[in-house]
């Protein structure tokens, strides 16, 4: 089970494998570049990435949503200061993601002790990457041919009302300058906890495009108040995986977020000389091959059909 | 850290412990004695074991000269890890993809196994004999657990393939001829400590037979713990794993922050 036998290995004491503290380091470094770049949480990346180099999934997804935090917490700091977020919003998208990420973290369990965890995650990993790769990938075609024919690219406005704003139980939110039901705002929340839990996402990929265009949150405290909401559920999820799971790797995590931390500052340097289609079709294509690789190993034979597995059902056995 | 644990144990004592159904196979009247030893009860192993070979000395008292110039005695010793509980599952496919599907579960059974016998042990006795043992990594009771709603059939099945899959992890494995007559009276049994060997006690068991015959059997204890600054992260996720959430959230926060002081000062 064991790679490569040189100075450069180190034990992961969770995921309980050697691996190469480059490889990880780099791989931090890489993600965090794109997000960088691309002003992505990442999470989606690294948690694949991990599953291909070995590491176990339930682990992969545990720290997945550790190494979030890092990149998170930082950004969310700065829109703190600038005021582009809005704290009550936040705190009531933070509500539900809670909600949402203890009912992921059971749902977690049970399938890790139904042995199914693993195709699960592979499973919405394949919906959600090819999904998003693929309406990425359009867009940005789209962009160029755009851009090619001279036009402006404009975004289709979206209407003022819809029918999220005639639901009940209405909130003012000053920052946001909206007037909505909570309803759609703690279902939101609690989805994006949920996808954190069982997958070791921040989420944002979702969560900025359905602010935007479900609650007509403005765009400049979209990013700020993701940001926030994402903090709070990725560490609440930490913290629960570790509690449930002790699947929390955090030697892991750190190399990883430091890879991450480093490769970031450059993307966002980079990502503000270059910007264009060109680049935004790569990720989705990068986004449409991770997920293709996995959706590619479901489907071949395994070496072994048969797998031994330590019995986490039973009461009273350690 | 080639070779573990050595001593020699020379005792005359007789040794009748043991309450196993086996042991009422055992002849009567004859005055010979197995005995093994260990130079430790512990060892710790380090996070960069690779595996290795524990030597295990023992002594073979009140031999009958002619028999052990026949080579007629042989020694079967064993190193059988902590017991757990495990689940065998089975892929199957499902519009194209591969499924868990079927699984039995499985308690009581040893995490590690070592064997290592002065011969194959087709060689040393009738196949009855280390069934009735319960001697060897085709008979170890592989016990399914009662509530199981599994048929005979898959049971049958999977109870084949646990000893395969463990075999292939290198958690049990057999070793003819790794058991070596020294002298008339003193003899070395390597057995293997795998990368992955379990943590908890572990038990040598060394088994005497004269033509074929079962006589006695010795069993001495090993406590087998991990060492270093990665076992005890392990140890701090599993026994205060709130602390460790906390310490791991904590963690990234102060990267996140560490990585923006560098942003600045550039």
């Amino acid at each position: 089970m064991t790679g490569s036998g040189s100075e450069l290995g180190i034990y992961l004491p969770i995921a309980e494998i050697s691996v190469n503290i480059f490889v990880l380091f780099g791989m931090g470094a890489a993600v965090g570049f794109l997000s960088g770049m691309f002003g992505v949480g990442g999470g989606f990346l690294i948690t694949p990435l991990l599953i291909f180099y070995n590491i176990p999934p339930a682990v992969a997804v545990a720290t997945g949503a550790n190494q979030v935090i890092a990149s998170s917490f930082t950004g969310a700091l700065t829109h703190f200061k600038r005021g582009s977020l809005d704290v009550k919003l936040g705190t009531l998208l933070v509500i539900g993601g809670i909600i949402g990420a203890a009912v992921g973290i059971y749902v977690f369990v049970l399938l890790r002790q139904l042995g199914q965890l693993d195709l699960i995650v592979s499973l919405l990993y394949v919906i959600f990457l090819s999904t998003i790769g693929g309406l990425m990938l359009v867009e940005s075609i789209r962009a160029m041919r755009r851009t090619k024919a001279g036009q402006l690219a404009t975004l289709k406005k979206p209407g003022q009302h819809n029918w999220v704003h005639r639901l009940p139980f209405k909130m003012r939110f000053r920052a946001s300058k909206i007037y909505v039901s909570i309803i759609p705002i703690l279902t939101l929340g609690a989805a994006i906890g949920f996808l954190s839990s069982i997958m070791g996402v921040g989420g944002g990929f979702i969560m900025v495009p359905a602010m935007i265009y479900l609650l007509k949150v403005p765009t400049n405290v979209v990013i700020g108040t993701s940001l926030y909401q994402i903090v709070f559920v990725t560490a609440f999820t930490t913290v629960m995986q570790a509690t449930t799971n002790q699947s929390v790797d955090i030697v892991l995590a750190f190399l990883l977020m430091s890879g991450g931390v480093i490769g970031a500052q450059y993307g966002t340097r980079i990502g503000q000389k270059l910007r264009g289609e060109q680049l935004r079709a790569l990720l989705a294509t990068l986004v449409l091959a991770v997920g293709l690789r996995l959706a590619i190993e479901l489907f071949v034979t395994p070496d072994d059909l048969y797998s031994i597995a330590i019995a986490l059902a039973t009461p009273g056995s350690s | 850290m080639r070779t573990l644990a050595v001593t020699v144990f020379v005792l005359i004592a007789v040794i009748l412990a043991g309450n196993t159904p086996a042991m009422a196979q055992q002849v009567e009247g004859n005055k010979e004695t197995v005995e093994i030893g260990l130079s430790t009860d512990t060892i710790a192993i380090t996070s960069g074991f690779r595996g290795t070979d524990l030597t295990v000395f023992g002594a073979l008292d009140n031999a009958d000269p002619l028999i052990q110039r026949q080579g007629r005695y042989d020694i079967v010793v064993i190193l059988q890890g902590p017991e757990r509980s495990f689940v065998v599952r089975r892929k199957d496919r499902y519009f194209g993809i591969w499924i868990n599907s079927e699984s039995v579960n499985f308690q009581n059974i040893p995490a590690s196994y070592s064997l290592a016998s002065t011969r194959p042990l087709q060689d040393i006795a009738v196949p009855k004999t280390f069934a009735q043992l319960a001697l060897g990594v085709n008979n170890i009771f592989y016990e399914p657990m009662p509530d199981g709603f599994n048929s005979s059939a898959s049971l049958r099945e999977f109870t084949k393939e646990l000893p395969r899959l463990k075999l292939k992890q290198n958690l049990y494995s057999q070793r003819p001829g790794e058991v070596q007559f020294l002298s008339s009276t003193l003899f070395r049994a390597t057995l293997s400590l795998p990368a992955n060997v379990p943590v908890g006690k572990h038990i040598a068991r060394a088994f005497l037979f004269r033509n074929g015959e079962f006589l006695r059997q010795s069993s001495t204890s090993l406590n087998i713990v991990k060492a270093g600054l990665e076992y005890r992260i392990y140890k701090a996720a599993h026994e205060n794993s709130l602390l460790y959430g906390l310490f791991a959230v904590f963690l990234a926060v102060v990267t996140g922050w560490m990585g923006r002081l560098m942003f600045r000062k550039d």
